[in-house]
């Protein structure tokens, strides 16, 4: 079976012929740009391609066919909740009123998205028990950010200067030690305790007076609860610092497990996660973050309130000094919130709290099926995602989760996330959803384990894949030791213009 | 649960494999005082309800406006084939392209964005992407610190104030210093960065600047004098940071031409809609010598196993999955379906059209400043500008809330803008687009004359009355 079609396109430059396009903008008046002055003005025009709209049209379609998506099929990416986008959802973000709002339009000409983004924070102050919600940060990751810059003005605010130190696992995502360098710490990576959850010990022996935040992710990047979380966060507020949580796998949790209620000071989380916004081929996503009462001052700024007559209005610069500043223009990525909305609204409480018993019980249930031909190496119930590991596979075979990704290409499959966390030798991490039939994961499993057996009685097939896809692997260290990171075809508009 | 296919025969099916009979046991390892309370939410709604609603909440914003509005989010006619391309699901439903094989579609789409914007720019390297102008400008400071191991940055006040907010904010985490360069206050270059300042600031060689920063044009639609920035930044050994608009490069010099090691912009008007603030595309190019200090995606040029064209995420050893604190920054999921809508609209308008959206754009503009004199409205700077401008009204806040009475959105008052700064108290910055109509600008010029006239009256009323009562 193939996953994709065969199109490989030239690129956009190859197909320019000069006079092609036009049509779309009216000529302005030849005189329009005479009181510019000369030397402020592009002298050699830019070398953008010149095509007509069938080309451009076919160009992007037949594109867009070397992809897989969600909508293609199965996609257990772990850690990223591939889950289904709603297409209603698709919609409503693009109705006129919402998609056409100017991001300074005064407060009483924008109401409608100010209830609606209002609506959503109380929404997810509920999900997390979290005192209050941001919605402002771009993606998950700016959301991190956001949060460790409020915990920084928190322990300033307070006089307490000297902590300078966060503390990860060593199974957290990489953006969390990323933040850490961003936000001015020192990051302090724990090792992971042998069944997988966090070492207390070695918690413990790393807190103290220059320990600023420990980040963790709960379920962790294993897909396994925290169990310990409850004297890991006590621990932590006992050492004088504050407890982030990375809520990547929120899906895995709603309606039974708050954060903020277990005493988690700050969280993100990723709407392109949990609440099914699409993920766009690398975004757009966006990272509201919640927090307690005592970061509440510190929450970036513009706040959406509520005045006394029930209407909303932005927060004005400077209203808020305790703020950390802005992490962005404007609001948020509200076409995305609007989609958030919608997911929400769609389902309800008890809706979300089924969303996240089935994804667990799919995960679960996957888990079983791979076990005895893959190794579990943490065989206990996961929650929405579990990794398994081909160490064996490749003891025995030479065959490696590499190949065996590749392998499952061929087979019509999105592979999961291979070699993370890193702490796994030969890792795949597998994250189904809750959107995908007992099918689809019957037929996901009977995949992997026919390349188990192929990598016995075939290997040569499992390491040569894959051979349906578009392209074979791809030379990856040229790419990196001459980087073409551009095209240079074309040395200028080859047409004047036709005015 | 809307969008799940388990029925309940399947459901018990998984359950039995798992030996259990209730989805409860597996979420045993909650510890119980840690059990969270139940959601208390709205019930669900069904697709139909949610549709209607969806559509009051949407119907609740104010959009039929004539909108002068600017000040770094741009109207703009989108050819609608954008969006159509945007919604076929293989584009908006694929993740970051880390199996190659299954994403050559996404990962040409982003190397050709990097080559489109690259040629506006005249930059050598373009990463995909950033979160909006704003987190690009700052993150375009970062790289100025860690490039030139120095932590200090100059931003002029030509810089949009929301860049400025997000850059200190940004700065704030490594504790490095953002210190502003205030604009000429008056004569012919009033409102563009005051050079005389910018050189004081770099004399300081006790503190030396790691980059400096100007907008182009500026976040009061004038041109600023680039070239001689960048030279002072370079004399100073700092690094130049161009913060420019994409459309206008069609007509501008592109940062690459004058001297800019960086440039950042917001790529919105690249055939983004509005929608209140985003999702946006951050734009962020560099010089070749900063390649390993950008932030964000690569996506090089390959051959497959056949020696087959192909392309694949590259450099990879800046990113914060790889290289985790000692990254180039955290910077992982971000804005490439937006990166997609700019290229999808560069093919489609092409560089003719491109410079026509400009053009039009300035004449427009011209047509609205012409208009506004023409009732005794001048602008507030004499300097030249592209499609946007300063204009001097009276007590512009509240001229700006009466004008939205007639259907005018005049624009934004600058004291809203930049409630620190005096000088600008008075102004009222507008913008034309090539969607501006001539309808649109003669009911704003009628309106602002009808409402001067009146709030003249009243306003010159209540200076007597007040002074009556302090005698």
């Amino acid at each position: 079976m193939s996953v994709t079609g065969i199109k490989l396109q030239p690129s956009l430059f190859e197909l320019s012929r000069p006079g092609r396009g036009g049509g779309k903008i009216p000529h302005p008046p030849k005189d329009a740009l005479d009181r510019l002055p000369a030397d402020q003005r592009r002298t050699e025009a830019p070398a953008l391609p010149e095509l007509s709209e069938p080309e451009v049209v076919r160009h992007y379609v037949n594109l867009s066919q070397l992809n897989y998506g969600v909508d293609t099929g199965f996609y257990p990416l772990g850690s990223c909740t591939m889950k289904w986008n709603p297409k209603l959802n698709e919609w409503a973000a693009r109705l006129p009123g919402f998609a056409s709002l100017h991001p300074l339009a005064p407060d009483e000409t924008a109401q409608g998205t100010l209830l609606l983004l209002w609506e959503l924070e109380a929404a997810l102050c509920e999900i997390t028990g979290m005192k209050a919600v941001t919605l402002q940060p771009a993606a998950g990751a700016q959301g991190e950010l956001t949060g460790i810059l409020m915990i920084r003005a928190y322990h300033r605010s307070r006089g307490d200067v000297e902590r300078d130190e966060v503390l990860v696992p060593d199974s957290s995502h990489g953006t969390n030690p990323a933040t850490a360098s961003m936000a001015g710490y020192r990051t302090i990576t724990i090792p992971s305790a042998a069944d997988g959850g966090v070492d207390l010990a070695a918690f413990r022996a790393a807190l103290g007076p220059r320990t600023a935040a420990v980040m963790i992710t709960n379920p962790s990047t294993l897909g396994l609860f925290e169990s310990r979380v409850g004297e890991l966060l006590a621990a932590v507020h006992e050492a004088g610092a504050l407890a982030y949580m990375d809520g990547a796998n929120l899906n895995a949790i709603m309606g039974r497990f708050k954060p903020g209620e277990a005493g988690f000071d700050v969280m993100h989380i990723n709407v392109h996660k949990t609440f099914s916004t699409p993920h766009g081929g690398g975004g757009p996503g966006a990272g509201p973050v919640g927090v307690g009462e005592r970061l509440v001052p510190f929450l970036p700024f513009p706040r959406v309130l509520r005045q006394a007559d029930s209407t909303f209005r932005l927060e004005r610069p400077g209203e808020r000094p305790t703020s950390i500043g802005r992490m962005r223009s404007f609001v948020g990525n509200t076409g995305v919130l609007v989609r958030a909305y919608a997911y929400i609204r769609a389902h309800g409480g008890a809706g979300l709290a089924e969303v996240s018993e089935d994804a667990v019980l799919a995960a679960n249930y996957l888990k079983r099926r791979l076990e005895g031909v893959y190794d579990i190496p943490y065989d206990r119930p996961c929650k929405h995602e579990f990794v398994a590991s081909a160490a064996t596979i490749k003891k025995e075979t030479g065959i490696r989760t590499l190949d065996i990704a590749k392998r499952l290409i061929d087979y019509g499959y999105h592979p999961p996330t291979v070699y993370f966390p890193l702490i796994v030798d030969e890792g795949m991490l597998i994250e189904p959803t809750e959107t995908e039939s007992v099918e689809t994961l019957d037929d996901f499993a009977d995949a992997l384990i026919a390349i188990a057996r192929e990598a016995h009685d075939d290997p040569q097939v499992v390491h040569a894949a894959p051979s349906t896809a578009p392209v074979k692997r791809l030379d990856e260290t040229a790419a990196a030791r001459q980087p073409n990171l551009r095209w240079r075809g074309m040395t200028g508009a080859q047409t004047p213009c036709p005015d | 649960m809307p969008y799940g296919p388990h029925t309940p025969e399947e459901r018990g099916k998984m359950l039995a494999a798992l030996g259990i009979d209730s989805v409860d046991a597996l979420f045993a390892d909650i510890p119980p005082e840690l059990r969270s309370s139940p959601l208390r939410l709205p019930p669900a709604e069904p697709e139909l309800e949610l549709a209607a609603r969806l559509e009051r909440l949407a119907s609740h914003n104010r959009t039929g406006l004539a909108s002068f509005l600017g000040a770094g989010a741009y109207r703009h006619y989108v050819p609608p084939l954008v969006d159509q391309v945007l919604l076929r699901g293989e584009w908006y439903t694929a993740y970051t392209p880390y199996q190659p094989e299954v994403s050559q579609g996404t990962l040409q789409s982003i190397y050709e964005y990097e080559s489109l914007i690259a040629e506006l720019l005249a930059m050598d390297v373009v990463s995909a992407s950033h979160y909006d102008g704003a987190a690009a400008t700052a993150e375009a400071s970062l790289m100025a610190c860690r490039h030139t191991k120095r932590s200090r940055v100059l931003v002029s006040r030509s810089v949009h104030p929301q860049y400025r907010q997000t850059m200190a904010t940004y700065m704030s985490g490594g504790d490095l210093d953002l210190e502003e360069i205030p604009l000429v206050a008056d004569g012919p270059a009033a409102g563009t960065t005051d050079l005389v300042a910018l050189e004081r600031l770099l004399a300081d060689t006790a503190r030396p600047v790691a980059g400096v920063v100007a907008a182009q044009p500026s976040v009061l639609g004038l041109l600023e004098p680039m070239r001689a920035i960048g030279d002072a930044a370079h004399a100073a050994g700092a690094l130049f940071v161009a913060v420019v608009e994409p459309v206008s490069l069609s007509v501008l010099e592109p940062p690459g031409r004058y001297g800019a090691d960086i440039a950042a912009g917001e790529g919105q008007p690249l055939g983004i809609p509005l929608g209140y603030g985003g999702p946006y595309l951050g734009i962020l190019a560099s010089t070749e010598a900063l390649v390993r200090q950008i932030p964000g995606r690569l996506i090089g040029m390959t051959t497959d196993l056949d020696g087959k064209r192909a392309y694949v995420m590259t450099l990879r050893a800046r990113e914060q999955d790889i290289r985790r604190e000692r990254a180039a920054s955290n910077i992982c999921t971000n804005q490439a379906l937006l990166a997609l809508a700019a290229s999808v609209y560069l093919a489609a308008i092409g560089p003719h059209g491109l410079r026509d959206v400009a053009a039009l754009g300035a004449a427009r503009a011209a047509e609205l400043a012409d208009a506004l004199a023409a009732i005794g409205v001048e602008r507030l700077h004499p300097g030249p500008y592209l499609n946007e401008f300063a204009v001097r009204v009276p007590n512009a806040v509240e001229l700006h809330r009466r004008l939205l009475g007639h259907g005018v959105l005049a624009g934004i008052p600058l004291a809203e803008l930049e409630p620190d700064d005096p000088a600008l108290a008075e102004g009222l910055l507008v913008c034309a687009t090539e969607v501006t109509t001539s309808d649109e600008i003669s009911l704003f010029a009628w309106a602002l004359r009808e409402q001067l006239e009146a709030t003249g009256t009243v306003a010159g009323e209540r200076v007597l009355a007040t002074a009556g009562g302090i005698r």
